[in-house]
């Protein structure tokens, strides 16, 4: 699971107020080769949540210097979007933990694959 | 332009053969229709991804500038489509592990630019859709369209305003009674592609926004 995913992924468990932002707990971590594709970093960059971005990178210790805050006009930034495209593509959480952050339910990734089940399906 | 079928030869060793819906006509009738459509999307999902094969397709289609997101319900598939991804040197496939799109739906509320379903169409009394095993690939429960309607009501939501969302469907399942259904929460549809495989009457639906001029 990269970064990416993490931003827009939601815990849906039943009654908590808000499934938002899961918490990352990272056991494994790898970081892969991604060619880097401006075009798609600067269209992507309007659907991310930077706050959260930031700080679930600076939390697994994967920050690669991206600022704190998003700023205007990065487009021609290329220094940015590469630091930008690895955060958002490079990284990938291959072991670990979603958490919950109002019921505190976890949800395990392995091989990179987060199970977000809760072992009630069928309501959506 | 004709697009390689991915390779999913793993499909018939072990953990996989068995356990995950190896691609059928309904799968190849679903690559057939998409390849037909050229698009310009940023954010493309696919639920029910089984082997993979659907997705690794269709990244071949719409190329690196997308993000392809794969579930399905069925823990063994979800391995599978990383390995089916690998195998086809897709760019980045994530696949999530979860009932439809659970987990998917807040944050990307008019954002997916594509949604492909080929879902567990075959008409079975309702107690069978239960499972998260093999079994979770077709049993689609009164008319065969339980599992697809719980997605239905959420794909308006879903979809940008150029968004489409691509379907597949039986004769049983009454498809002409999916668009009719479809037009009710908004979304415009038609049968793009259909097909006599065996005994099932397969058709590709593809629905867009009503109010998109695309
Ligand atoms: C007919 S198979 C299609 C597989 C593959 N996409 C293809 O076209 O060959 C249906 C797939 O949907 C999955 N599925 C069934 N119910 C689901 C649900 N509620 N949420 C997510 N996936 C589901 C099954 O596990 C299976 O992999």
């Amino acid at each position: 699971m990269r970064l990416l995913t993490h931003n827009m992924l939601t815990s849906h468990v039943k009654g908590a107020e808000s499934g938002y932002p899961l918490i990352l707990e990272a056991a494994e971590v790898i970081l892969r080769n991604v060619d880097f594709n401006p075009e798609f970093i600067k269209r992507m960059l309007s659907k991310v949540n930077w706050d959260v971005l930031y700080q679930t990178a600076k939390a697994i210790g994967h920050l690669n210097d991206i600022p704190e805050q998003l700023q205007p006009n990065v487009e021609n930034d290329e220094e940015f979007l590469r630091k930008a495209h690895h955060v958002l593509l490079e990284v990938e959480v291959k072991e670990g933990h979603l958490i919950c952050p109002t019921s505190k339910k976890k949800f395990q990734i392995s091989n990179g694959i987060p199970n977000m089940l809760l072992g009630e399906e069928s309501s959506s | 332009m004709d697009y390689p079928t991915p390779s999913i030869s793993h499909l018939s060793r072990k953990p996989y053969v068995n356990y995950v819906y190896d691609a059928a006509e309904d799968t190849f009738l679903f690559m057939d229709a998409l390849q037909n459509d050229a698009i310009l999307p940023l954010i493309c999902i696919e639920v029910g991804s089984g082997s993979g094969a659907i997705i690794s397709f269709i990244s071949k289609i719409l190329g690196p500038e997308c993000y392809y997101m794969a579930t399905d319900i069925n823990p063994i598939a979800a391995n599978c489509t990383i390995d089916t991804a690998k195998l086809n040197e897709m760019p980045q496939c994530e696949v999530i592990i979860t009932d439809l799109v659970s987990g998917l739906k807040d944050r990307l509320t008019g954002n997916v630019d594509v949604i492909l379903f080929n879902p567990p169409y075959v008409v079975t009394p309702s107690k069978e859709i239960s499972g998260n095993g093999i079994e979770a690939s077709w049993a689609g429960g009164e008319n065969g369209r339980e599992v697809m309607d719980r997605l239905f009501t959420i794909v308006p939501q879903l979809l940008s305003p150029s968004g489409l969302f691509y379907l597949v469907a039986i004769k049983e399942n009454y498809p002409d009674e999916i668009i009719k259904t479809m037009k009710m929460v908004g979304l415009s549809g038609e049968i793009i592609l259909s097909r006599k495989a065996g005994r099932e009457n397969l058709f590709i639906l593809r629905f867009d926004k009503e109010n998109s001029l695309s």
